[in-house]
């Protein structure tokens, strides 16, 4: 193989990983208030959907992601006001949002399969930087989103450990019965950042639909919400930890591409495995690292929270 | 002195139970109020509706002569209120600065953790309250929690701090250190109300003192109007006896014996350094001992919760050295746990199943694979009412029972499966009077019917009262032993602080026997 076959592969894995990124980091959030949302990837697929049919009648992809975005939040708000104002099981409610955005985004999107976009985000040149040897042409020959998500990794990884927001956020997640005697709005916390986790998850899916493969394929996230999940948890919770694990399933994922590509005598149906063969080996190995280290799982994750209710 | 707090008709209604009903009281500026009552009397759920915790059904709360709304924490706190809970509010990981800022919106965004500590331990200097900022909760002892609680509250300006038995958990040591801050802080201007099922506590600490007995305010005295046995009376309700009955005993076999036990902590730090003992049945052998000197461990190791590194553990004649929990209780030991949610009971689970939990298996309650739900029905009932647990129904979550009421349903299955041998571990930590003099007839009681009691305190006047001999526990080893004899405080004193002493190793001789 040649240095150039090696770096396309590897700028073919950022861009691959951007869509589980950004999930990633939604489910962070969400997590960190103690809100498990295992409805992302039905506010993926609901989020390529929107996004993919709204730039298709604008012909604006900006639109089609503020689109995508409120309808992840649309559908997050479903899990907040279930989960946090009627106290469901988290789990139950997140499952049923997953079936409700894979079976609602397959009958609405029938009218677009095939249907081909002409606006979408194209890879540019980042100015001077996509100069710098090697790494300007993995990091820096990307499209628009890909750079908005190397921004989010600083931004959100300030906004957790060094902010009073993000402070607060780390409380409701932890003691929820604390930060409310400390006059922290935990209710309204936790809606928030499930929100902001739909926004997220309705980005990463648009990511698809509007960069990754420009067009509208049934059930396109394929299973990505689900690696997400599980990279949260390999990522204990953290956002640099989130932007490695998920370009490291981009690389899987762009690699068995690349295979198939070459037509290696591997059977297809292998190749397309080996990201879902990834995630439960990362799950099996963080898992263990965390019942080692107890690796900052939020301790209220997934435990409704009232104030008269003793736990 | 103004009145500063009043709370009139204050009813507060728990699916099944009415915790307070119609409840008046008023505290005054400046005093010590202490509150008094038997488990489930309705003292902390009084306390919590004050602090905004709780919202009462009915009833209205004055402060300084005004009308408060009181609906929320947040507005407890903006009305100068402050509560140190019964089990701790802390964030765990966070460190003590940024709990004691939690929820404060000072600073706004960027959090400084220098200038944050700095600014919190200027505070606590300020209120004579010594504690680490930088430190994380998580390697503070439960006395210095407490401080960071306290501290919590003073930092928001609380004019009244409302504090949930704070001495329950707390070494004779730190309780002198808390009351001198109390003490400090009601001649500053705050008033505080304290809930305490100590006696002498409350005589040597409060001004006036207030009982409650199943909901209601039974009436308001002045401490120095007052004495143990006339609070006592009101809170129960029948005249207490203060005055236990120890017979004298001939010891007979060795039950329990453990010979060069090591083990370590949950930190993976040595707990335990080569400890050894024997208990013999008509006998109660004391462990004294300031907290986190392997007490816990010790138990553990005993009953099967913890593995030893080296040593062997003896019951009966059988070494039962790291055996499961289950193979130990199927010799007929009893433990009753420090730690009651996660060791003693399962919160979730009600309490029929909680008294249920070691006896589930053996006839009559068992009818072949099945649960033979009626007899089971029937002797939860009967333990419900002779350990008089208060609790709405036996189906009632465990979780929701009070402090107290959880104690007395440990120590009702584990006496009332218990045969040979039971390891107690500060049983009546948070019991009402009432309920202690019961739990010490009952260890008395097993103890005149041939059992071998292990009996796990802080409390000396509870050792010296109940034991036959005492063995002083420092950092994981024995520090000698003494006969339970009033005279013998000093001398334990010392050993807790690490000096040996005392009449004898602890059984030397049958250590040699055996070897
Ligand atoms: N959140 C709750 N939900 C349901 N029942 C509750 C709740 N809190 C308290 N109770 C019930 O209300 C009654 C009063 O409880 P409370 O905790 O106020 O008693 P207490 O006087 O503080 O007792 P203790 O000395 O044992 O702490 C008890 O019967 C208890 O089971
Ligand atoms: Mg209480």
């Amino acid at each position: 193989m040649t240095w150039d076959v090696i770096l396309a592969t590897l700028a073919a894995a950022i861009k691959a990983g951007t869509p589980i990124l950004y999930a990633t980091l939604g489910e962070i959030l969400a997590e960190r208030a103690g809100i498990l949302n295992l409805g992302l990837e039905g506010m993926m697929l609901i989020g390529a959907l929107t996004g993919f049919l709204i730039c298709s009648m604008t012909n604006n992809p900006w639109l089609g992601v503020l689109a995508a975005i409120s309808s992840g939040a649309l559908l997050a708000l479903i899990h907040a006001f279930l989960t946090i104002t009627l106290r469901a099981q988290q789990v139950v409610s997140g499952l049923a949002l997953t079936m409700f955005g894979m079976g609602l985004s397959g009958f609405i999107g029938k009218v677009v399969i095939g249907v081909p976009i002409v606006s979408y985000f194209r890879p540019f040149d980042f100015p001077i930087l996509s100069q710098i040897p090697l790494l300007g042409e993995v990091f820096f020959q990307q499209d628009a989103l890909v750079y908005i998500s190397y921004l989010l990794i600083p931004i959100l990884s300030f906004w957790i450990y060094r902010t009073r927001p993000g402070l607060h956020m780390r409380a409701v997640g932890e003691n929820p019965a604390t930060a409310d005697a400390m006059g922290i709005s935990v209710t309204g916390i936790r809606y928030f950042y499930t929100l902001l986790g739909g926004c997220l998850a309705g980005l990463g899916g648009a990511y698809l639909s509007l960069a990754y493969t420009p067009v509208w394929l049934e059930n396109m996230v394929a299973g990505r919400g689900w690696i997400a999940i599980a990279l949260v948890i390999f990522a204990s919770w953290d956002p640099l930890r989130a932007l490695l694990g998920s370009y490291l399933f981009g690389l899987v994922d762009a690699v068995q591409f690349r295979a198939q590509a070459l037509g290696l005598a591997v059977p297809s149906f292998f190749l397309n495995m080996t990201p879902y063969v990834a995630t439960i080996l990362v799950l099996v190995f963080a898992t263990r690292q965390t019942a080692r280290r107890h690796l900052g799982a939020p301790t209220a994750l997934g435990i409704p929270f009232a104030r008269e209710e003793k736990t | 002195m103004n009145e500063k707090v009043r709370m009139e008709g204050i009813f507060k209604r728990f699916p099944g139970v009415i915790a307070n009903d119609g409840v008046d009281l008023d505290i005054r500026e400046g005093e010590i109020h202490a509150l008094l009552g038997e488990n489930g009397a309705g003292k902390t759920t009084l306390m919590c509706v004050l602090a905004g915790i709780y919202s009462p059904d009915a009833g209205t709360i004055r402060i300084d002569g005004e009308k408060a709304l009181i609906r929320s924490p947040r507005d407890a706190i903006r009305a100068g209120i402050g509560m140190v809970h019964q089990h701790f509010m802390l964030v765990v990981p966070y460190s003590v600065a940024e709990n004691v800022t939690l929820g404060l919106n000072k600073p706004r965004f960027l959090l400084n953790e220098r200038k944050l500590e700095a600014e919190v331990g200027k505070v606590a200097q300020s209120f004579g309250i010594q504690v680490d900022p930088h430190a994380k909760i998580w390697q503070l002892s439960v006395g210095e929690q407490q401080r960071v609680e306290i501290l919590k509250s003073l930092y928001r300006g609380a004019k009244i701090l409302i504090l949930d038995e704070p001495t329950a958990v707390l070494t004779p040591q730190e309780v002198r250190e808390l009351f001198v801050t109390l003490r400090q802080m009601a001649r500053a201007g705050h008033t505080l109300v304290i809930i305490s099922h100590k006696l002498e506590e409350v005589m040597s600490l409060s001004d006036r003192i207030s009982v409650m007995r199943k909901g209601k305010r039974i009436s308001t005295v002045n401490t120095k109007d007052t004495n143990p046995t006339e609070l006592a009376r009101l809170m129960v309700g029948r005249e207490m006896l203060f005055d236990l009955h120890k017979e004298k005993a001939i010891p007979g076999d060795e039950v329990l014996s453990f010979y060069n036990l090591h083990a370590l902590s949950d930190k993976g730090l040595p707990a335990l350094r080569d400890i050894s003992l024997s208990v013999r049945s008509k006998e109660i052998v004391g462990i004294a001992g300031v907290a986190g000197n392997g007490q816990r461990e010790l138990a553990e190791v005993i009953t099967g919760l913890r593995p030893a590194t080296s040593g062997k553990v003896v019951v009966n004649g059988k070494d039962v050295t790291n055996n499961s929990p289950r193979q130990v209780i199927d010799q007929g030991v009893a433990h009753i746990p420090e730690d009651r949610k996660g060791t003693g009971t399962v919160p979730n689970l009600c309490v029929l199943d909680n008294l249920m939990l070691k006896c589930y298996r053996v006839e009559p309650f068992r009818n072949g694979p099945l649960l033979n739900l009626s007899r089971i029905r029937e002797f939860a009932q009967k333990l419900v009412k002779q350990f008089r647990i208060s609790t709405p129904s036996l189906e009632t979550p465990v979780r929701l029972l009070s402090g107290g009421n959880v104690q007395k349903l440990i120590l009702a299955r584990e006496i009332a499966t218990f045969s040979e041998l039971m390891i107690a571990v500060h049983p009546t930590r948070g019991l009402d009077v009432g309920a202690t003099e019961d739990v010490h007839q009952m260890l008395l009681e097993q103890r005149s019917k041939g059992a071998a009691i292990l009996l796990i305190s802080e409390d000396l006047d509870e050792l010296l009262a109940l034991c036959d001999r005492i063995d002083v526990i420092y950092e994981g080893k024995f520090m000698g032993e003494v006969p339970a004899e009033g005279e013998q405080i000093e001398t334990i004193g010392l050993m807790m602080a690490g000096k040996k002493g005392g009449t004898k190793e602890p059984e030397a001789a049958s250590l040699q026997a055996h070897a």
